[in-house]
């Protein structure tokens, strides 16, 4: 029987060796700490905390902004320094609460359950709501959202993603690695609110030590199953786990749900299994910190609000002067200009490459080789699309299914011409989105 | 931070192959087929395969020096078109004649239209067509090899294998499988291309779809034909239409060039089978022996229309729906 998988793909160096030896570490930050109050997919949280006010570990700091939005926890004991704007990785600004750091690490009182038995579905939704759990693979949907489809009965699967496709990225290994238990006691919280789903807990084949461990676990729980993955990227994409795992196909303009489906993160897993269980909200995560140019590549557990240059330092610091360094992983993460960022709920990698592939291989003229149809896992023709986009013709684009892209990146990785295919079809699905809204 | 980073939209890696290195693996893999080449009809085959990838490159670059444009020489499709037209050009042919397909393939068919990746028909073989129309009495003159590096003899001229099956004369199979029969530089030894093949697929330069609907649809037809008008299974026959004349330098080297040759998969099959029927058709019903390079470049002409038709369908928006 050949592995789980999908059509398309590619197959880049993954780099997964850098960082998966070494255990996760936890880290303390420094002295300031900066929460966002825009760590997810919605509307901003909005603050409840005034400049100088005491706040403690676990306290919320903002509520929610409506329905699709999700509180934000402080995850150090200090002082409101103030609410002011700062950047966020993609460049841009946005509100953030600053605390200074007492380095007490009081905490507030989680009230921890001791068994599911007897809970309320709702109050499971509120506590994953209450913890500000986001999805952590890096859109950052609120889960409480995810888990709230319009016919819950219906649902039939619950897929925890931990194919960890990306290259570089090993926080999920390490996470599934260390704290299996904490992956299922997650996932039976979340089947506790589906009573006619299966779970699958998702891993490529590139990790079989945690095929076995999480296998061990599962062994009595009735409605659990581990499924193996071929390795390619992108597996882990909703899209393409589903349809590896179940053989449904979701289009654009559709959710998992519509399939009868629920994909959530391993990480966001844990978060749920925390906010449930030991009632404690979301703010800490893993982040890879990797790449050539680091000296002591490795997993760290950090409090959100962290500064991303102070974990570069427990990482030992660069080899040398970095060309790029990317928040999240090469395919589809932000590269930055400035270390000066704060931690997110969605801060998955620091990956800092010595040598920038992009800069260093010109572009040239289109050979109609076929490579980028061959790889994309929606089954479009990028090559012509990125054509249309550089035109501007939205008709066509929009006739030649460019809405169904997942910006995945694999028509520019395999091009051989180097065209920045994904950048030209991502920028004509950003225009064409955002003259929906305006509407 | 003392210096600045890199800042560009994701994916932020690429992958190795560039389309120069495609182009170096497709020179690779046409050694076997010129080595052959160059024993079997002696030092001329090199002199012409020399000047015809001389030529190529010198057009290229003159054009694009004076046009003011990037010059592209480095990328290797001109040595490439220039390999494969030598290939396709009778042994004992006079130097300059190949020099002028040279200049028409990459002037002409390449640059005129917009330089690589937007040339409607497949350089080499569009040079050699016109070189075919132009200078009919050269272009089908074909020497017979004098083996293991001798000199071919300008008069000692015979008929190529297909054109004495054409003929309805008896021919040596394992002669033609192993290529030592009359024909062009590159397309004589069936065993040398093959090796070239395998290469290019290790490689994963090109797959197997093109060339294998090509063959196989061609072979069904001759099949059938031969069934049809009652003379029954001849595997003689079919075997000496698959290992004569382009065939198999034409489905693995020049039916598989990107540029002239549909984007999906689809389009590849169909592309393929249009191939077999159009070099069925010029072979079994044309005045020639020979049928591989119009069907190639006929079938080039309709790949925009191939490529509009046979699109696939976007994932989720067809199929099995969930």
């Amino acid at each position: 029987m050949g592995l789980l998988t999908f059509k398309g793909g590619i197959h880049p160096y993954d780099g997964k060796d850098l960082s998966k030896e070494k255990p996760i570490k936890s880290i303390q930050p420094k002295e300031e700490l900066v929460y966002l109050t825009s760590q997810h997919i919605g509307a901003p949280a909005k603050p409840v905390v005034e400049k100088g006010d005491r706040v403690l570990v676990g306290q919320k700091i903002a509520e929610a902004g409506g329905f699709v939005s999700a509180p934000v926890h402080a995850s150090v004991s200090g002082t409101v320094k103030g609410i002011e704007k700062r950047m966020n990785v993609t460049g841009g600004f946005g509100d953030a609460i600053v605390v200074e750091n007492d380095f007490q690490y009081e905490e507030v009182e989680y009230a921890p359950l001791k068994s599911l038995e007897g809970v309320e579905k709702a109050d499971i939704i509120k506590r994953i709501q209450e913890g500000g759990v986001v999805g952590m693979g890096g859109a950052g949907f609120p889960t409480h959202v995810k888990l709230s489809p319009k016919e819950p009965d219906k649902m039939e699967y619950v897929l925890v993603n931990g194919a960890e496709c990306e290259p570089y990225l090993t926080s999920d290994y390490r996470r599934m690695l260390e704290n299996p238990e904490w992956v299922v006691g997650g996932l039976r919280c979340i089947l506790k609110l589906f009573d006619n789903a299966k779970g699958y807990i998702c891993i490529e084949a590139n990790k079989m030590d945690c095929v076995a461990k999480m296998e061990e676990l599962v062994k009595n729980e009735p409605r659990m199953e581990v499924k193996v993955l071929k390795t390619k990227y992108p597996q882990g994409a909703e899209r393409s786990l589903i349809y590896a795992t179940t053989h449904r196909e979701v289009n654009s303009s559709m959710l998992p749900a519509d399939a009868g489906c629920v994909v959530d993160n391993i990480d966001t897993v844990v978060a749920v299994y925390k906010a449930v269980m030991e009632g404690s909200p979301l703010m800490q995560r893993i982040v890879t910190v990797t790449g050539d140019a680091i000296k002591d590549p490795r997993n760290f557990a950090v409090r959100t609000g962290s500064n991303y240059a102070d974990i570069i330092d427990e990482a030992g610091g660069f080899v040398s002067q970095p060309e790029k360094i990317i928040s999240g992983g090469p395919m589809m993460g932000f590269g930055l200009y400035d270390l000066n960022v704060p931690v997110t709920k969605t801060s998955s990698a620091l990956l800092c490459l010595l040598h920038d592939d992009v800069a260093a291989m010109p572009e040239s003229s289109c050979i109609n080789c076929g490579r980028c149809v061959a790889g994309c896992p929606a089954h479009l023709v990028p090559s012509q699309l990125a054509t249309f986009s550089n035109h501007y013709d939205e008709e066509k684009f929009l006739k030649f299914d460019g809405m169904e892209c997942c910006e995945c990146g694999c028509c520019s990785f395999s091009c051989p011409a180097k065209r920045p295919l994904t950048q030209s079809i991502k920028s004509m699905r950003r225009t064409i989105l955002a003259n929906r809204r305006k509407k | 931070m003392s210096e600045m980073l890199h800042v560009s939209s994701s994916p932020h890696i690429r992958s190795k192959v560039t389309t120069q290195s495609l182009m170096f693996m497709v020179v690779i893999a046409l050694l076997p087929a010129s080595c052959f080449g160059i024993y079997n009809f002696g030092l001329h085959a090199l002199l012409i395969i020399a000047v015809t990838i001389a030529s190529c490159l010198v057009t290229e670059f003159v054009y694009e020096y004076f046009m003011h444009k990037t010059i592209t020489i480095s990328d290797g499709s001109a040595v490439v078109t220039g390999l494969l037209l030598a290939l396709n050009m009778p042994p004992s042919i006079p130097w300059w004649i190949p020099v002028l397909g040279g200049v028409f393939a990459i002037l002409i068919v390449k640059q005129l239209f917009g330089g690589i990746g937007q040339n409607i028909m497949n350089p080499a073989l569009a040079g050699r067509c016109f070189l075919l129309i132009s200078f009919t009495g050269h272009m089908t003159n074909f020497a017979v090899p004098a083996g293991a590096f001798g000199h071919v003899v300008d008069t000692v001229s015979g008929a190529t294998p297909l054109a004495a099956v054409k003929a309805g004369e008896a021919v040596n199979l394992t002669s033609m499988f192993f290529g030592n029969t009359a024909g062009t530089i590159g397309e004589t030894s069936v065993v040398a291309i093959l090796a070239g093949a395998i290469l290019l697929v290790g490689f994963e330069v090109i797959d197997l779809r093109v060339p294998l609907t090509y063959i196989g649809s061609f072979a069904i037809l001759v099949v059938i034909y031969g069934l049809a008008v009652g003379k029954g299974f001849d595997m003689n026959f079919l075997a000496a239409q698959l290992c004569g004349g382009g065939l198999m330098l034409g489905a693995f080297f020049m039916a598989t060039d990107y540029v002239t040759t549909p984007i999906t998969k689809t389009g590849q099959l169909a592309y393929g089978v249009i191939l077999g029927l159009l070099t069925w058709l010029f072979r079994m019903f044309g005045n020639s022996a020979e049928g591989v390079s119009y069907a190639i470049i006929f079938s080039n002409l309709l790949v925009p229309l191939i490529e509009r038709v046979m699109r696939p369908v976007a994932f989720g928006k067809g199929g099995k729906k969930a």
